[in-house]
């Protein structure tokens, strides 16, 4: 079917263009999102330099001296009527994830508040698949959407210490994986020897939004030996196209 | 682009933090969390590399308030320095701000924080030898990619440089009246989120005066001033961050993001600064007070045109010799005219 857009046109300075489908996490206004991505990146308007999904809006960077504003609004809408639902790449990701207490440095503290055992947190957090609604904040960073309801849980008051690479977090209702060290206001409640961002592989990146996710529960030894094998290149996570 | 057989080292003698390789920017990542980086004032970066004859994105040394010590090695390297007014000794004579000059293998520059600016670039006729990373050699120290391994540059680091074929030059100031750039009013677009905030704390913001904190790096300066206040909360669903977007969180201080920041976040946007004013910003040091202006897109993009038309105008350069200078600067730059006299290979 023919999707229904109207979205807000926001200037972020002369040279970027935001086109916000909404202001909330939600799958609908995501896959809208992702759709005006794919058609832009099938057919980029001259003078458009990156376009930035993220849960809600696409930001589009522009060269100001290559293409007028108004002539990339007129596109963009134009683009719009003849969208039809996105349905996806259709990667699906699992991702190794070590939920040993060496490792998972908030799983007992968040499993606390939520009202879980650690088994019960860790079999509904490895359950689940998850829609990756954007990367962004650092290299490779992913935000995972979808995430259980019992393991819905709100953002720390004042940030923990950084975290390991590959840490994998919950916060704010949402999930994430973090490929840097980083103080984060989340729960670590796991850590994947993948490394979601590797400058000199030859896939520096894994994993994009509109991806699935899942997580499968590996043991410290396992962790240690992936690690190595990811430290060298490897890609130890599995992937499924649709 | 021809280059002679040779190759010569820029060796650093000293660095105090913050002095990077820096091209034009990664550009085509943001989609994966990947900002630009590159140059803090692209007008600097661009004017030092085009007075040697390097294309204008090309790579060269970004140099904070920390400064720079170095010298060439194996071969003379033509060398191009500016931005801020910063206060540059070759072989311990004093040297114009903005200058073109050839760095005899053994000689000395000295780039020391001078009478104002935060940057200065040092452009080298020719190629730096770094491996490109996703297509650019700009340096992300945060997340430790790009440059050289990643990192600041160090005492004890050699850049070897592949040498372009370029007449050297003699030693000349830089005519960049465009680097001299008062403070006074930096112009933004409004948005993308000036409507968390009403009317009168818009008003406010306009108003100021502002004053840049002690606390700014390439990724962000955070500015002192009247407190803003949101008209419908401070937590919106993080979106796309573009490059002097200026976010204001809970504690209503806004902090403009720069060249290294975060590639999306979740704090309303009040503006963002126009492209031709963030060197200007990126420029003043902790302390300096200003305004925002508001302009249309128009306004701003009228502004890139002129910007642009400067740098396609070329670069004059003017030998130092026929400038009006004083009579104790004269003299030391006679005695630097023997000193490279007498040891230049021509």
């Amino acid at each position: 079917m023919t999707l229904q857009f109207d979205p807000r046109f926001l200037d972020a300075g002369e040279a970027a263009l935001v086109v916000e489908f909404g202001d909330t996490v939600d799958p609908v206004i995501n896959d809208r999102v992702l759709a005006l991505d794919a058609a832009l990146r099938a057919d980029p308007p001259t003078g458009a330099r990156e376009f930035v999904p993220t849960y809600r809006s696409l930001m589009i960077h522009y060269d100001p001296l290559g293409i007028d504003r108004e002539t990339l609004v007129a596109i963009v809408r134009r683009m719009m009527t003849g969208l039809t639902e996105w349905r996806g790449e259709g990667t699906t990701w699992t991702l190794p994830c070590c939920y040993d207490p060496a490792l998972a440095e908030d799983l007992d503290e968040a499993a606390k508040i939520l009202g879980l055992t650690r088994d019960d947190a860790v079999a509904l957090h490895t359950k689940a698949t998850y829609r990756v609604y954007m990367c962004g904040f650092t290299p490779g960073q992913i935000y995972l959407g979808d995430v259980p309801e019992q393991l819905k849980i709100s953002r720390r008051a004042t940030p923990r210490p950084p975290h390991p690479a590959g840490a994998v977090s919950i916060g704010g209702g949402l999930g994430t994986v973090v490929p840097f060290v980083m103080p984060t206001g989340w729960y670590v409640i796991g850590q994947t020897p993948e490394r979601l961002f590797a400058a000199e592989r030859q896939d520096a990146f894994l994993i994009q939004a509109g991806d699935l996710v899942r997580f499968e529960p590996i043991d410290l030894s396992t962790f240690r030996d992936l690690a190595q094998r990811a430290a060298s290149g490897e890609i130890v996570a599995r992937k499924r196209a649709a | 682009m021809r280059t002679d057989a040779s190759e010569a080292i820029l060796r650093i003698l000293s660095a105090g933090p913050g002095a990077t390789l820096q091209d034009a920017g990664r550009h085509g990542y943001l989609r994966f969390g990947v900002t630009a980086a590159g140059p803090m004032d692209q007008l600097a970066h661009a004017t030092a590399n085009l007075a040697v004859g390097n294309p204008a994105g090309a790579t060269a040394i970004e140099v904070s308030v920390g400064g720079i010590e170095l010298t060439a090695e194996g071969a003379p390297l033509s060398i191009a320095v500016a931005g801020g007014e910063f206060s540059l000794r070759l072989d311990g004579k004093p040297l114009p701000p903005a200058v073109l000059l050839n760095l005899e293998a053994g000689a000395v520059l000295k780039v020391r924080a001078g009478g104002r600016g935060s940057w200065c670039y040092l452009a080298v006729a020719g190629r730096f030898i770094v491996p490109t990373v996703l297509g650019s050699h700009a340096t992300h120290t945060r997340t430790g990619f790009g440059g050289l391994n990643g990192r600041a540059l160090a005492a004890g680091d050699r850049l070897a440089i592949e040498r372009s074929v370029s007449p050297t030059p003699s030693l000349s100031a830089i005519a960049a009246p465009w680097l001299d750039r008062p403070l006074d009013a930096i112009c933004v677009v409004l948005g993308p989120q000036h409507d968390y905030f009403a009317d009168d704390q818009i008003a406010a913001f306009l108003a100021g005066p502002w004053t840049v904190s002690a606390k700014v790096d390439r990724m962000a300066y955070y500015l002192d001033g009247p407190g803003l206040t949101h008209a419908r909360g401070y937590n919106i669903v993080s979106d796309g961050i573009a490059m002097g977007a200026i976010q204001v969180p809970g504690d209503g201080r806004p902090i403009v993001l720069m060249a290294d920041r975060q590639s999306t976040g979740g704090y309303p946007k009040i503006a963002t600064i126009i492209g031709p004013d963030l060197g200007r910003l990126a420029q003043a040091r902790p302390g300096a007070v200003f305004r925002f202006e508001a302009v249309t897109i128009g306004q701003a993009v009228e502004a890139r045109r002129s910007e642009a038309a400067l740098l396609a105008r070329g670069i004059v350069v003017e030998p130092l010799m026929r400038t009006e200078l004083s009579s104790e600067f004269l003299l030391g730059l006679n005695l630097i005219d023997g000193v490279v006299g007498a040891e230049g290979s021509g």
